[in-house]
């Protein structure tokens, strides 16, 4: 495939169904939606599915059925219909099955959504946070390929602005490592031979071969959250070398961020950022780094301060820690709003810089 | 029944005789399981997977399991299966068949899983004409907490918290959700049957048996409601379970086929039998008044608890 | 000293009884009775007298799958009193 011209909802989905994704349900929410219509539109005319289902409720459940047969499965929303998923999100955890989550967010208000989960239980979703619609493309394919290494949900972290702007990318399939063949999927296949399979969230088999019942499954399941840990952390980092001043954000803003961090490099000034990538794993030995010996280090969010928090545990004290954020919406309350803009973020980080109290 | 009755010895199979019925479903890997005295639940389960045993299809099916009592059938079902959260059997079990649309799916649910938790679930999976067949285990009470009031349960029964009875202006009415699937397009089989005599077991095992050749021709959503016993749940002895069923849920959900395909395969329904087959006085909201009363039921003992 | 002509037969796992007494009414021929002794469970458990039809009544009513049902391939004549 070549470069074309596509919406990010377009690309995310043509990602998706190039990475074997066969099922999709979702419920129509801005600025979610595209993304539902692409699938909608892809997914028969390579033999999978797309179901626009009655509610959040039902659309996680159907992924959640799809995932049990083995098929690659997806669903989505934004925050706000993740809220409604949240339940299933626990037990699919649990069940271990592979399930790919898109929030495309408004805003960056889900933070904690996504990296704590609203959800009952020990679990943690793998969350990946694209700054643009190429890195989305990436990411997405990514996603289901995590999901199935580690039998773990993964979370794609959207937004408006992705899910809306257009870029010239290429959805090639991507390559990746081989996967274990999925031995614990059920195909109706097993009934009456003695070897009938169960797919569970309870630790539960058949009595002839027991599980481990629910205290032995979780903890059999919640051990692979160290190892993410280990071994997921995805970051970029820029101009850290001199810097004494450090900005750390994620997701489309980080790159307005990035770009403010290049002007004011180029002018002379001794400022870093970091990018998480994965928000979880949080990259929390890369900022660790960045705060030695820096004057500051601000995290530009587009929230009410929600990733500060990991920045801080990151910074264990050696910086003062200040966010330059802030709740920033369009009046539908859909969009991005007026702080994402390089004149307002670079206005804050200099601010900053200066010493000067932070615009509120 | 006297005592000096001869007991004729009953441990081990005789000689010169043929087994009619074995002691355990073929599909069942144990015949054990921690369910009360005088459940019910375990009377439908061997109905459904003697079904799925003669239908030759065991081994093309999947298994989708709500939660409550009968939850612990999945670890003694000899099936492939998925468990699902409390109400949301029906998407799971549509996403199993999207992928997998030759194979017979079905799900079971309780009545607190299916009628309260996950009402629009399997009202959106009816309607959606999805091709799996929804089995409800009906007792009208949460069994698993010990006792509850749920949407099925009858007006006047005593339930831990209804004590005095369900009350229908304090509260509401139960839910006949066979009765409401049978209205919705998609919904090409629905039936409503009963264990709470051998009759009605064999009138339920035609009813689950005719659902899954509904589903086998893809004629689209089917569902079989069954009437369980739980003598712990409704505070009767066990041999009382029959009769008490028979003279509160078996009133208000009352029993027989709601709907099916016309043309739809042998079936002993063609001749206008699809209506139910003994609904007193005709209109529903007959059965919401007195007759549930605990005190109108018969204090029977065993040989007045049966029987219809 | 009379005799029943029985046409059929149970086998009654007593161990798996909870005693609820579903089976007792559920037969059509009224030969199953409730022991008066318990099992190792602390259930009585039913008792099977001549006269069987081997029609698999109580094996459809019993929750937990006690009986097997058999049909004698020529009835005999049990003995209805002790």
């Amino acid at each position: 495939m070549t470069r074309r011209l596509m919406e990010g909802s377009e690309a995310m989905a043509e990602a998706a169904v190039a990475s074997g994704c066969r099922f999709f349900a979702g419920y129509p929410m801005t600025p979610f939606t595209e993304l539902l219509e692409h699938l909608a539109r892809r997914l028969p005319e390579v033999g999978g599915v797309c179901i626009n289902a009655e509610s959040e409720l039902e659309a996680v459940g159907m992924a959640w059925g799809a995932l049990a047969t083995g098929a690659r499965a997806a669903t989505g929303s934004t925050g706000q219909g993740l809220s409604l998923m949240q339940e299933s999100f626990s037990e699919i955890t649990l069940a271990e099955l592979p399930l790919v989550v898109f929030n495309m967010a408004r805003g960056q208000s889900d933070y904690f959504q996504a990296t704590r989960g609203g959800g009952h239980g020990d679990y943690r979703h793998i969350v990946l946070a694209p700054m643009d619609i190429a890195e989305a493309v990436e990411l997405t394919q990514l996603a289901f390929h995590l999901a199935d290494r580690w039998r773990n949900p993964v979370l794609v972290y959207g937004d408006y602005l992705l899910a809306h702007t257009a870029e010239a990318v290429d959805v090639s399939p991507m390559t990746f490592a081989p996967l274990p063949p999925k031995d614990w999927a059920v195909d109706g296949s097993l009934g009456g031979t003695s070897r009938s399979r169960t797919v569970s969230s309870l630790g539960v088999g058949k009595v002839n071969r027991p599980g481990g019942g629910i205290p032995a499954h979780f903890e059999a399941v919640v051990p692979k959250q160290a190892a993410i840990t280990a071994e997921e952390v995805r970051v970029e980092t820029g101009f850290l070398d001199d810097a004494q001043h450090v900005v750390v954000a994620f997701g489309t803003p980080a790159k307005f961020v990035r770009y403010v961090v290049g002007q004011l490099r180029a002018e002379g000034v001794h400022v870093g950022f970091v990018r998480p990538i994965s928000l979880w794993p949080f990259p929390y030995e890369a900022v660790a780094a960045a705060a030695e010996g820096v004057r500051s280090v601000m995290v530009f969010e587009i929230n009410g301060g929600q990733m500060v928090d990991d920045v801080r545990i990151g910074v264990q004290g050696k910086a003062p820690v200040v966010s330059i954020g802030g709740i920033s919406t369009d009046g539908s309350g859909f969009g991005v709003g007026p702080l994402l803009d390089v004149e307002v973020i670079r206005g804050r980080v200099e601010a900053v810089v200066s010493g000067q109290e932070v615009p509120a | 029944m006297t005592a000096e009755r001869s007991i004729v010895p009953t441990g081990s199979p005789p000689a010169s005789a043929h087994r009619v019925a074995e002691l355990t479903p073929d599909l069942l890997l144990t015949e054990e399981h921690q369910m009360c005295p005088g459940c019910g639940e375990p009377l439908a389960l061997r109905v459904l997977l003697d079904t799925l045993s003669q239908l030759g299809v065991a081994q093309r099916t999947v298994a989708v399991m709500g939660i409550g009592c009968y939850t612990s059938f999945s670890g003694t079902m000899d099936l492939d299966l998925v468990q699902a959260l409390h109400g949301r059997a029906p998407s799971v079990a549509t996403g199993v068949k999207r992928m997998l649309p030759d194979r017979v799916v079905f799900t079971m649910q309780g009545d607190g899983d299916m009628v309260n938790e996950g009402l629009q679930e399997v009202v959106h999976t009816a309607a959606r004409g999805e091709s799996v067949t929804a089995v409800l285990l009906n007792n009208g009470v949460f069994g698993e907490t010990g006792g509850h009031m749920t949407a099925t349960s009858v007006i006047g029964q005593r339930t831990k918290n209804t004590l005095e009875g369900r009350d229908a202006e304090y509260h509401g009415h139960p839910i006949r959700i066979g009765d409401l699937l049978a209205t919705l397009d998609g919904s090409a089989y629905v039936a409503r049957g009963s264990v709470h005599n051998a009759g009605a077991v064999a009138r339920t095992k035609r009813m689950v048996r005719r659902a899954f050749e509904s589903q086998l021709r893809g004629e689209g959503f089917s569902f079989v409601e069954i009437l369980t016993m739980c003598p712990t749940g409704w505070f009767v002895p066990t041999a009382e379970g029959p009769g008490y069923m028979d003279d509160t849920l078996g009133q208000v959900h009352t029993m027989g086929e709601l709907k099916a395909r016309p043309g739809g395969g042998p079936s002993d329904h063609a001749s206008g039998a699809l209506a139910p087959e003994a609904r007193p006085g005709g209109g529903p909201s007959d059965h919401a008044s007195g007759a549930l009363a605990p005190e109108a039921r018969p204090g029977g003992g065993p040989e007045g608890g049966v029987g219809r | 000293m009379t005799t029943v002509l029985t046409r059929g037969t149970v086998t009654i796992d007593v161990e798996g009884c909870k005693g609820c007494e579903l089976c007792i009414p559920a037969c059509p021929p009224r030969v199953l009775t409730m022991s008066a002794e318990v099992n190792g469970l602390g259930f009585r458990y039913p008792q099977l007298h001549a006269g069987c039809t081997g029609c698999r009544a109580c094996l459809d009513m019993c929750p937990d799958f006690v009986f097997e049902v058999y049909k004698y391939d020529t009835p005999v004549e049990l003995e209805v009193e002790q």
